[in-house]
């Protein structure tokens, strides 16, 4: 097991790479909103606390194995010792330490950053209605009365309440940079909220596969001002056409890759209407 | 009369699937021919196909993981090579319809016909030898089960020619499981084959808890059992309690494809989140059930290797035992995302990180075994010290991914998949092979080449940690798992590096049969003539390698742990006393294999509709079990002659 310098070297060069990548992109590495934001912290020092342990036992198995291999005379060997009650000791107590401190952190955690908490924020959510569809997103404003398939804008610094649920098989609502995700079930309407701090492009992803069309459920996150989102839904009223019963019925056939389009108009309760007819619309059968 | 199946079931506009299963169609005929032509079948037939030797089992067992962990690996790369090219616009070579049968059938056969099948092929091998017992405690039953498996491997290989395999992941999720979203016979294949290959292990779970818990060398307690039988009492206890509940999931799933009822669907009051529960109900206790015994080996192989007993015994059996309970209690954080509340998220999480504390008192032990001990740099300890280094940060990611909101970030993506890879390739398969190469001589005679196993060695530790290390920081870049491609282009550096380290993983597999065709021709010059090539301290190391089909001619009397190092220290001969005038075995029985046969036939039939075929087989299975019940003449006897003869020839031989 005696590594090389070169070996090392080439693992030392490896792992920093990997950890420059990590941090570059825009994953959850990157957040721009406060759920998220907490969770990267979680994620750090969870795992600083774990590497006080973990490496010095990477380090432990290295020296000891080489330290006592056969050749070695200088070692000492006692091959009858097999017990010792302080160690013993020891080595139950440092794991549940560790424990103790993260089963803190992960209590604490679960309670501030349930995904049904409502943000501290002043300023009053916007509601948005997730729906998810084979194999696209439809996101219903239901106080602002518009809808859109595959993009979602949303004022920046304001708190997002969504509502989601699925027309037909799971999935799981995922925006990488502003944290939770949270599944999508035909029948249930499940609650997640989120803020973009920051005005921006986020993508948002599907993280539950859902059969053939699954790697291009994707849709874009518009962050954007509150007098663009204002805008923006202006402009929204001022085209297209409705949603309504049928319209929807069309949305539940399965497509891949659908543009991003919007609805001028939502008729009232659809995502209730939605939630109460699960599994209305099997999916048609595939080649 | 065909049910659902016609010519059209045969994938002939596929070249991927049509050409593999023709070269494996070629491959099975060329072997059969060879067997036939060389005149094997009588041999084949009595002597392993027949048998209910539990030495042979093992080896029938971990031969069939060795081929499905090919089957396997091959979907493993094809999975590689389509995500290093199907970046920005490129689709890839692999269609969406059959890259998600690629990687529901990688999980399938990885967790059910390869970790399992090794490790109760070990457990098989190596626990009726470390008891200093004959043989399991039903000897038939246990070939029933090898067979049962066998049968589940046929039927998911035959979906790769005549139909089609689950798209839907591993764990087939309903609703996309119910028939209205998947109507094809892909999640049939793969319910109807675990169904059967289930039983089988359910059924090897019972022989072994009974084997354990009855049968023992006389003076055996429970506190002198080596360890690696107390990890396959937990493993197999496990089995007993949690297989059940995969049966009873399978079988309502079953139920609402072919008759219509709503168990999982979305209407009609189905309820898709208790499939879920369910199944991870059983599922997270399966991991358990994989890892326990390989702990078991890297125990034996660590003592054995530093010269030294276990350190902390006792505190190892607790925390077997430990592991072994709270492994119930912990499914749920399989879904943090579900949208359940905080209090129980947060009880869920941290019963997982509960199970981590027995987990690092056995790696501590691990530690202080090799402290002040003689350790010899065998492939074995290679594999060993490769897992404790790689395990630990498995571990590591793995109390990540229980705190809730770190979950609710890393849930399903590259992260994850990097993590159960990090624990099953750097614990269970690093496991796997440490005690394949490590009871290799006892079941051969031979030891196997040092150099290619070393070799094999460090191109799966390397491979593993390129292979995975950058599906830990995609996951973190927001790549999920079961994508067929992805649009971001600056993901395809890291998944090209992932690639590469499946390529040097192929490198580590390749070296493993090098190993093994390398030592079978050599394997006069390597040959074990003392039953002891390691040094050992556990029983199996005090009978002749390979032992005779009754183990030991004289069963050993056992006073303490480690009763063969005692043994050998104190100078005392272990098998001494005088022969018994006659052993009895069990007769070698062809129930196992042609119930197994009937299982195959009716599984098909069910998968295709054809009823009149599936009443059939299973009229034939039950006909079977039922003329098995009347039978009178159940053991063969071995001859005081024939013990002598073989004791002598074991004297005779040199060294």
């Amino acid at each position: 097991m005696r590594v090389p310098i070169k070996t090392r070297a080439v693992l030392v060069l490896f792992g920093s790479v990997l950890f420059e990548c990590g941090c570059s992109t825009s994953g959850v590495l990157d957040p721009h909103g406060p759920i998220g934001g907490a969770e990267r912290t979680i994620l750090f020092n969870a795992t600083v606390i774990m590497l006080a342990v973990v490496v010095p036992v990477i380090l432990a198995t290295g020296l000891f194995a080489w330290w006592f291999r056969a050749g070695n005379r200088k070692a000492r060997r006692e091959p009858e010792w097999e017990y010792a009650g302080r160690i013993e000791f020891v080595v139950w107590a440092i794991p549940a330490l560790v424990v103790l401190f993260l089963g803190g952190i992960c209590w604490i955690g679960s309670h501030d950053l349930d995904p049904r908490t409502r943000l501290h924020d002043s300023a009053a959510p916007i509601e948005v209605e997730v729906v998810s569809l084979d194999w696209k997103w439809l996101f219903i404003y239901p106080n602002l009365g518009v809808a859109s398939v595959n993009r979602l804008v949303a004022p920046a610094g304001t708190p997002l309440h969504f509502r989601l649920t699925s027309a037909g098989v799971m999935n799981s609502f995922f925006i990488p940079q502003l944290g939770s995700q949270i599944y999508t079930m035909a029948g249930m309407a499940t609650e997640l909220n989120l803020q973009a701090d920051d005005p921006g492009t986020y993508a948002g992803l599907s993280a539950q596969f859902s059969g053939d069309g699954f790697s291009d459920m994707r849709f874009e996150v518009a962050a954007v001002s509150p007098q663009a989102f204002a805008e923006w839904i202006a402009e929204t009223r001022a085209h297209g056409g409705a949603l309504g019963t049928q319209e929807y019925a069309e949305l539940t056939r399965p497509t891949h890759k659908d543009a991003p389009r919007t609805f001028a108009a939502v008729s009232p309760n659809l995502f209730d209407a939605i939630l109460a007819t699960p599994g209305a619309a099997p999916r048609e059968i595939s080649k | 009369m065909f049910g659902k199946l016609s010519l059209a079931a045969i994938p002939w506009n596929q070249p991927i699937p049509l050409i593999t299963s023709a070269v494996i169609i070629v491959l099975l005929a060329a072997i059969l021919g060879l067997v036939t032509y060389k005149g094997w079948w009588t041999y084949l037939w009595r002597e392993w196909l027949t048998s209910t030797d539990h030495k042979r089992i093992g080896v029938m067992y971990v031969v069939l993981a060795l081929v499905m962990l090919i089957r396997g690996f091959s979907d493993a790369i094809m999975m590689r090579s389509q995500l290093a090219v199907a970046a920005g616009t490129a689709a890839g070579y692999l269609p969406p319809e059959h890259y998600d049968q690629i990687f529901s059938a990688h999980g399938t056969i990885m967790i059910f016909f390869v970790a399992m099948t090794f490790v109760i092929g070990l457990m098989n091998f190596a626990v009726p030898l470390q008891l200093g017992v004959r043989d399991v405690a039903f000897p038939v039953l246990n070939s029933v089960s090898f067979w049962l498996t066998a049968a589940g491997v046929l039927l998911v290989n035959v979906s790769l020619v005549i139909g089609e395999f689950a798209r839907t992941g591993w764990l087939v999720y309903p609703p996309l499981s119910e028939i209205a979203y998947s109507p094809g016979v892909g999640v049939d294949y793969y319910l109807w084959s675990l169904q059967i290959s289930g039983l089988g292990t359910l059924l090897a779970g019972i022989n072994f808890t009974t084997t354990i818990l009855k049968l023992r060398a006389p003076g055996m307690s429970y506190s002198r059992m080596p360890i690696f039988c107390w990890t396959a009492l937990a493993s197999n206890l496990l089995i007993v309690a949690a297989f059940p509940i995969l049966t009873a999931t399978f079988a309502m799933l079953l139920l609402d494809r072919y008759l219509g009822f709503h168990f999982f669907t979305n209407e009609a009051g189905g309820n898709p989140m208790m499939y879920i529960n369910l199944i991870w109900a059983w599922g997270h206790p399966e991991v358990y059930i994989l890892i326990l015994p390989a702990f078991g080996v890297f125990s034996e192989v660590i003592a054995t290797f530093s010269g030294k007993p276990l350190f902390g015994h006792r505190s190892m059996v607790i925390a077997t035992m430990a592991i072994c309970m709270l492994s119930f209690m912990v499914w749920l954080h399989h879904f943090f995302t579900m949208g359940a509340g905080a209090n129980v998220n947060a009880f869920f999480g941290i019963m997982t990180m509960i199970i981590a504390v027995p987990t690092g008192v056995k790696v501590f032990n691990w530690l202080f075994t090799l402290y002040w001990g003689e350790v010899r740099f065998t492939s074995p300890v290679y594999w060993s010290l490769g897992f404790m280094v790689t395990f630990v940060i498995g571990g590591m990611t793995g109390v990540l991914l229980a705190i809730p909101p770190a979950d609710f970030v890393l849930h399903n993506s590259l992260f994850l998949v990097a993590h159960f890879h990090n624990v099953i390739i750097g614990g269970v398969v690093f496991g796997a092979m440490a005690g394949y190469t490590y009871w290799f001589p006892k079941a051969f005679g031979f030891t196997l080449d040092e150099r290619l196993g070393k070799a094999a060695f460090w191109c799966w530790f390397i491979g593993f940690y390129l292979a995975f290390m950058p599906l830990y920081v995609l996951g973190l870049m927001g790549a999920t798992r079961r994508m067929q491609h992805y649009s971001d282009t600056s993901w395809q550096p890291l998944m090209l590096v992932a690639f590469a380290g499946a390529i040097v993983i192929l490198a580590g597999m390749s070296f493993t049969i090098a190993q093994l065709i390398y030592s079978i021709k050599t394997r006069e010059r390597r040959r074990d003539t003392t039953g002891d090539p390691w040094n050992g301290r556990t029983l199996e190391w005090s009978t002749a390698s390979p032992p005779p089909p009754w183990n030991f001619t004289v069963l050993p009397q056992v006073s303490g742990i480690d009763e063969f190092w005692r043994m050998k220290h104190a100078g005392k001969k272990l098998t001494s006393g005088a022969p018994p005038p006659s052993i009895h075995l069990p007769r070698s029985s062809s129930l196992g294999f042609l119930t197994a046969f009937c299982a195959v036939i009716f599984g098909f039939a069910a998968i295709w509709h054809i009823w009149w075929l599936a009443i059939l087989g299973l009229l034939g299975a039950i006909a079977l079990t039922l003329n098995h019940s009347w039978r009178l003449d159940t053991e063969v006897r071995v001859s005081a002659k024939e013990i002598a003869e073989f004791e002598t020839r074991r004297k005779v031989k040199p060294g």
